[in-house]
């Protein structure tokens, strides 16, 4: 089952193959707008619940980074994940269904925003605990270096998790055993509402990373294009045996959930990092070398707000899971469901 | 034929697996070079390489959490815990993800991995390396759960395990391993999710498992000498729970222990005392009655550890108590 499920990966379009900033710019564009809908989801009472993590201001790492991984890669994210996934290809509409909680989600609505996966794109899961993803690219890691076919599997994870020790025993392995394997923390300055300086003294991220042997380099995500220069050396490198660690300095733009108007920070700490937003970055970069003209990107902008409020409707006018649905896969789909507890009642209180 | 040890039957399981599958694997501490700290794995490194046998840094969360990466990769690891009293490091790896995949990705992908480790007293190992923590993985859909108590089904069952879709958490008993049995491996044994009656009797049933299977049927044995027969039901596996089987016997029988090593509050022994209870009540001559591990940690001392667990003579001593008044039958 594991086996056919994840060897034979992907159909549909993985990340993209982006060289000029035009590219780079749409598929950050996609996210940004993307997020901005799962917002106005939560607003309209669709979403399932409001743990909602947005990655606004992040786009840069997402797309840097994921843009460059191909067919057979794996993957895993963490609860601020949605932008990751859409860099490697994922359908937003089934996204958005997942966040609504939909039959048509990803996951048949039982994942959410911070468990949703797809084994087709290589995705093996974001996770709700912090660093609870990471140790699994080492045993991914541990199969593509048996396969020899190159692969390589990337663990994305925020600052948070930077003071988990399982990051710490995963790049232990990773560098122990040579493993093609990258491990990227977004650094988006705040773990909830903890600021990176309130949570460790050591700022520079990556020298954790040299001191167990990997690779390691930090990059300012303002540019996405210093992002994919440092995820393409990193990545070479990985696909060679040699694991690598980066950390993208960006910030988030927005609480830590839905429901976080965040007390602990400034309005002026806000307006600097938001002033770090890599897509108009991009969108300014562009614009400046006239490599497209205002209308273009323009044009490009309102294509992609109809993809996405597309989404919305897609999710909304979704169905629920079927209730029978709630027992299944518990265990693989040879094997007895659990008994439900009204079933269980009604059987011992129908003793004669 | 042949007489072999509960330990390197265990041995055998993963030799045979190994074999036959390339895809399956072990990794944990001390597995390769050292051949294990209670010596399961000797001999496997030398055979098989260290590529299949891979020792690791003491790194439990990692440990599991790799297995977990590897088994949604195509691969059929066996990770080894040590003692499952570390198992505490990893409950993140194991409860969170590995038990969960499954369900919340919604049905994509299975985690079929072994975390083969064991647990129990008898070595004046102390309160951090002598615990019976099987209801920690009880409590948690999606993981399995297989506790052998013979080494047919040290063999066996740890066969089966590693051809489970989903993830099993295989606990030996570190005071089985040195057990000799004559054991024929082509001889059937029940299929996986299904008790053995290790002895048949129409006076009392315990329901056990892991090493006090051997403490029951002691007991039996004693007791049969003073005409009280005894039904000794080996569950053999906790997730599945053959429930089937317990009820047939106590619903002929009547009177039932539950006989289990770990602590007796809120452990397996009180969730299969509810079962009886709830499915089984019209036929009950009397409560059930659980015998388990006192509410405290684990001692050193030979004395006070071997006391906090339940012994063949305190299973005789309450099974004659439980029968002394037969009016009812």
């Amino acid at each position: 089952m594991a086996k056919s499920s994840t060897k034979n990966t992907a159909t549909g379009p993985i990340g993209t193959s982006n060289t000029g900033l035009i590219d780079l710019y749409r598929d950050m564009r996609r996210i940004r707008t993307f997020e901005e809908r799962v917002g106005e989801l939560f607003v309209r009472g669709a979403s399932a619940g409001s743990m909602l993590h947005l990655s606004i201001g992040e786009e840069s790492a997402a797309v840097g980074v994921a843009g460059l991984m191909r067919e057979g890669d794996t993957f895993t994210t963490h609860h601020r994940g949605h932008g990751i996934f859409l860099a490697r290809g994922a359908d937003p509409k089934r996204m958005m269904a997942e966040i609504a909680g939909r039959e048509e989600g990803y996951c048949h609505g039982k994942g959410g925003s911070m468990h949703i996966a797809d084994m087709g794109l290589g995705h093996l899961g974001a996770n709700a605990i912090v660093g609870g993803g990471i140790p699994a690219v080492v045993g991914a890691g541990l199969a593509s270096k048996r396969d020899g076919e190159g692969a390589i599997s990337v663990a994305f994870f925020g600052d948070g998790a930077m003071q988990q020790g399982i990051l710490y025993e995963s790049m232990n392995m990773a560098a122990l055993w040579d493993l093609p394997v990258l491990f990227v923390c977004i650094n988006n300055q705040y773990g909830m509402g903890t600021r990176i300086e309130q949570a460790t003294k050591g700022r520079h991220l990556h020298e954790r990373a040299l001191a167990f042997g990997l690779a390691g380099e930090t990059v300012d995500g303002r540019d996405v294009r210093d992002v994919q220069e440092v995820a393409a050396r990193l990545i070479d490198g990985a696909r060679a045996g040699q694991p690598g660690f980066m950390a993208v300095d960006c910030y988030r733009f927005f609480g830590h959930a839905r429901m976080d108007k965040s007390p602990y920070r400034t309005e002026e700490d806000e307006t600097e990092g938001r002033a770090k937003d890599p897509v108009s970055f991009a969108r300014d970069a562009i614009l400046d070398t006239e490599e497209a003209a205002e209308s273009d990107l323009k044009a490009m902008d309102d294509e992609i707000e109809k993809e996405m409020d597309a989404t919305i409707d897609f999710a909304v006018q979704g169905s629920e899971p079927p209730l029978a649905s709630m027992f299944r896969d518990v265990y693989g789909p040879d094997e007895p469901e659990p008994e439900p507890v009204r079933t269980r009642i009604d059987r011992i209180l129908a003793r004669d | 034929m042949s007489e072999i040890t509960y330990r390197d039957a265990l041995k055998k399981a993963l030799f045979d697996a190994m074999s036959e599958d390339d895809d399956v694997f072990i990794i944990g501490e001390e597995v390769g070079r050292y051949g294990g700290a209670y010596g399961v794995t000797k001999g496997l490194y030398e055979e098989f390489g260290a590529a299949r046998v891979l020792d690791t840094p003491i790194s439990e969360p990692a440990i599991v959490g790799a297995a977990v990466g590897a088994a949604m990769a195509g691969l059929r690891p066996v990770a080894e815990l040590m003692y499952v009293d570390f198992i505490g490091m990893t409950m993140d790896q194991l409860g969170n993800q590995a038990a969960k995949i499954r369900y919340m990705f919604g049905g994509q992908i299975g985690v079929p991995m072994v975390l083969r480790t064991q647990g129990g007293t008898g070595r004046s190992a102390g309160a951090q390396h002598s615990q019976s923590l099987e209801a920690y993985v009880m409590h948690t859909p999606g993981l399995r759960l297989a506790m052998p108590a013979t080494v047919a089904d040290a063999y066996h069952l740890l066969r089966d395990a590693m051809r489970q879709p989903d993830p099993v958490v295989f606990i030996e008993h570190k005071g089985l391993y040195t057990m000799k049995e004559d054991v024929d491996f082509s001889a059937s044994v029940p299929p996986w999710g299904k008790a053995a009656v290790r002895r048949e009797g129409d006076d009392l049933v315990i329901v056990t498992y892991s090493r006090q299977v051997h403490h029951a049927m002691a007991a039996a044995a004693e007791l049969a000498k003073k005409g009280i027969e005894t039904t000794v039901i080996d569950l053999r596996t906790l997730n599945p729970l053959d429930m089937d089987t317990v009820r047939d016997h106590v619903e002929r029988v009547g009177r039932v222990m539950v006989v289990a090593e770990e602590v007796m509050t809120a452990g397996v022994a009180a969730e299969l005392s509810a079962r009886i209870h709830e499915e089984c009540f019209d036929f009950l001559h009397e409560p059930v009655i659980r015998v388990a591990g006192e509410d405290i940690p684990i001692s050193v001392s030979v004395e006070l550890e071997r006391n906090s667990v339940p012994t063949t003579e305190f299973v005789r001593e309450v099974a004659e108590r439980l029968v002394a008044d037969r009016v009812h039958s």
